[in-house]
């Protein structure tokens, strides 16, 4: 039996939908041509006055905005209202370039929490719930914004912030959490700990919700069975507010988009133009309820697909499918695209941990491609020639997966850096 | 039969110190080691006083390794008393998978420690095996 936080919302008509979307893009189109220079301008050198746009149908003739606008307009070139009005910012995990912050007046993070609210109650969060929000605190949105959900549908809420495991297990089983989240990463170490340490039977999850980095479906059968839990997949954006954009139903075919609050639209990444339902493409939202960081037509780099079919949890909003990459995190080795996630499916599939780290180098005019995997104690063996045709196994299926032959290097269980936060794993030494 | 336990070595200089470095804080004694390598793995087989409490230690400093049965064998500590064994399982089409010897050594007599293709060649044969009680291992 589905639950939802705001179900006249949730499972409004499709016309509903379309109405609120109509009239709020009307509107968010002259906020932003009243308050945002830096936008008004790129409108302006493409001939569009927010005349021309009289609703959804027209969103394709606004400028995109994409990570290198975040970068020129920092740190206020896109705020849509005065910082005295603003009364929080968010920033970017991002370890390269310029940071991007985000500013958000009450009415945003009032929105978003709400976002995060819907999402906790799709994965079966009630008031008698304990959420164990291992995130980031602090400029991270990871954080803040499922403690704000969390504190919405009115659950006990353990602001627990990433890190020292030791402390993190002692709550869970101290005060009964019920649902977690973090990044997946996250979830998979402490399952990995918590089997260690004999703890299953004193653990009451139920449920996780796992975003903020990117995990396959394998990951995720791995999780529910280590944690005998549900793993619902949640998705967002510090420049879209964070987590919350879109999440997971009990389906858990796909994310439902908070389409009253966000148009999705998928293009192709090389042409920038808008491909129909069921493309795949980037994705680019519209956010037409954001106050004072109300970015339109923003370029995600994420690769995905849309589906507006409908949903046996009874939400009418449109889903969004796991991202398939990046097309920033898109690898071109040798002349091949590679997809991390691509890597990881094989890792599973073979028995090794999700956890690896690829390291792409460029020697003599010709890539190198490395991929480090954790030996596990399943695949280890007495004789080094076992060894060797595992070993051996795994570069024939990596190789049949990518098109392209890596150099596999086994090493020690846990000695790839282990994020509690995101996990490093690409490492391109290629200066090009 | 005597415990071995084998551990995964990645490469990467230190490991092998770390690992032995580890059992000497736990008290434990290393019988007899042989490292097999790759160039990008190796593994190292180890006879230790106390595999049961080596192994534990090793598990949870997060090592991967493996309990493999093996036979200890008592040659004679002198010319030709290897080249025997040998010479006696060749005849009886028995492999040797890898071999290596124990520091223990007593009155003329050496020790080795031998993974064969087949364990019940050896006790058909005039070949003496020596157990963990005989050779104080745990
Ligand atoms: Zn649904």
């Amino acid at each position: 039996m589905a639950n939802y936080y705001q179900p006249e919302i949730e499972t409004a008509s499709y016309e509903q939908i379309r109405a609120w979307q109509n009239e709020r893009l009307v509107k968010q189109v002259q906020h932003v041509w009243d308050n945002v220079p830096y936008y008004r301008q790129k409108m302006e050198e493409k001939g569009v006055t927010p005349a021309d746009i009289q609703g959804v149908d027209d969103l394709h003739k606004l400028p995109f905005l994409c990570k290198d606008d975040l970068r020129e307009a920092y740190p206020y070139g896109l705020m849509g209202k005065p910082l005295a009005d603003c009364v929080r910012i968010q920033s970017t995990s991002g370890t390269t370039g310029r940071r991007v912050v985000a500013f958000y007046t009450q009415h945003d993070i009032d929105l978003w929490e709400d976002c995060c609210a819907r999402a906790i109650v799709a994965a079966g969060g009630t008031k008698e719930d304990v959420v164990h929000v291992s995130y980031g605190y602090g400029l991270f949105t990871g954080g803040p914004g499922l403690n704000g959900g969390s504190h919405k549908v009115g659950c006990l809420t353990l602001p627990m912030s990433s890190g020292n495991t030791d402390r993190q297990l002692q709550f869970m089983t101290d005060l009964g959490s019920t649902i977690l989240c973090c990044t997946p990463s996250y979830a998979a170490y402490l399952a990995e700990t918590i089997h260690e340490r004999g703890l299953k039977d004193q653990i009451k999850l139920k449920a996780g919700i796992f975003g903020a980095e990117a995990w396959s479906e394998d990951m995720r059968h791995d999780i529910e069975d280590s944690l005998g839990i549900k793993a619902y997949d949640i998705y967002g954006l510090t420049e879209t507010s964070g987590p919350g954009v879109a999440f997971e139903c009990e389906e858990q075919t796909g994310m439902h988009i908070n389409e009253d609050h966000f148009i999705a639209e998928i293009i192709d990444p090389d042409t920038g133009e808008v491909l129909p339902e069921g493309s795949k493409g980037e994705l680019v939202f519209t956010a037409i309820t954001k106050e004072a960081f109300p970015l339109l037509r923003y370029r995600t780099r994420d690769i995905c697909v849309l589906t507006r079919k409908k949903c046996s949890c009874g939400r009418t909003h449109i889903k969004m499918s796991k991202p398939m990459g990046r097309s920033d995190d898109m690898l071109i080795i040798r002349g091949v695209n590679v997809f991390p996630s691509q890597i990881e499916t094989v890792l599973l599939q073979q028995g090794y941990t999700a956890n690896y780290q690829i390291i792409v180098d460029r020697v003599n005019n010709s890539d190198t491609f490395e991929v480090m995997v954790e030996m596990n104690p399943d695949m280890f063996s007495d004789s080094l020639a076992k060894i060797a045709d595992a070993e051996k196994e795994l570069v024939g299926a990596l190789k049949s997966m990518l098109g392209i032959a890596a150099k596999v290097k086994l090493v020690a269980p846990k000695s790839i850096t282990r994020s509690e936060g995101k996990a490093v794993r690409v490492i391109d030494k290629r200066k090009i | 039969m005597i415990h071995q336990i084998s551990v995964f070595l990645e490469n990467r200089s230190g490991q092998l110190a770390e690992i032995t470095h580890l059992l000497a804080e736990n008290g434990i004694d290393i019988r007899a080691i042989s490292i097999a390598e790759t160039s990008d793995y190796g593994l190292a087989r180890m006879i230790v006083n106390d595999a049961p409490k080596a192994s534990a230690v090793l598990l949870e400093a997060g090592v991967i390794l493996s309990m493999t049965p093996v036979c200890a064998v008592e040659v004679p500590d002198a010319p030709g008393g290897l080249a025997a064994f040998l010479q006696l399982l060749a005849e009886a089409e028995v492999d040797v998978e890898y071999m290596y010897s124990l520091f223990t050594h007593r009155a003329g007599r050496a020790y080795m420690v031998v993974r064969v293709s087949d364990e019940t060649a050896l006790t058909a044969h005039d070949i003496k095996l020596v157990g963990m009680d005989e050779l104080g291992l745990k």
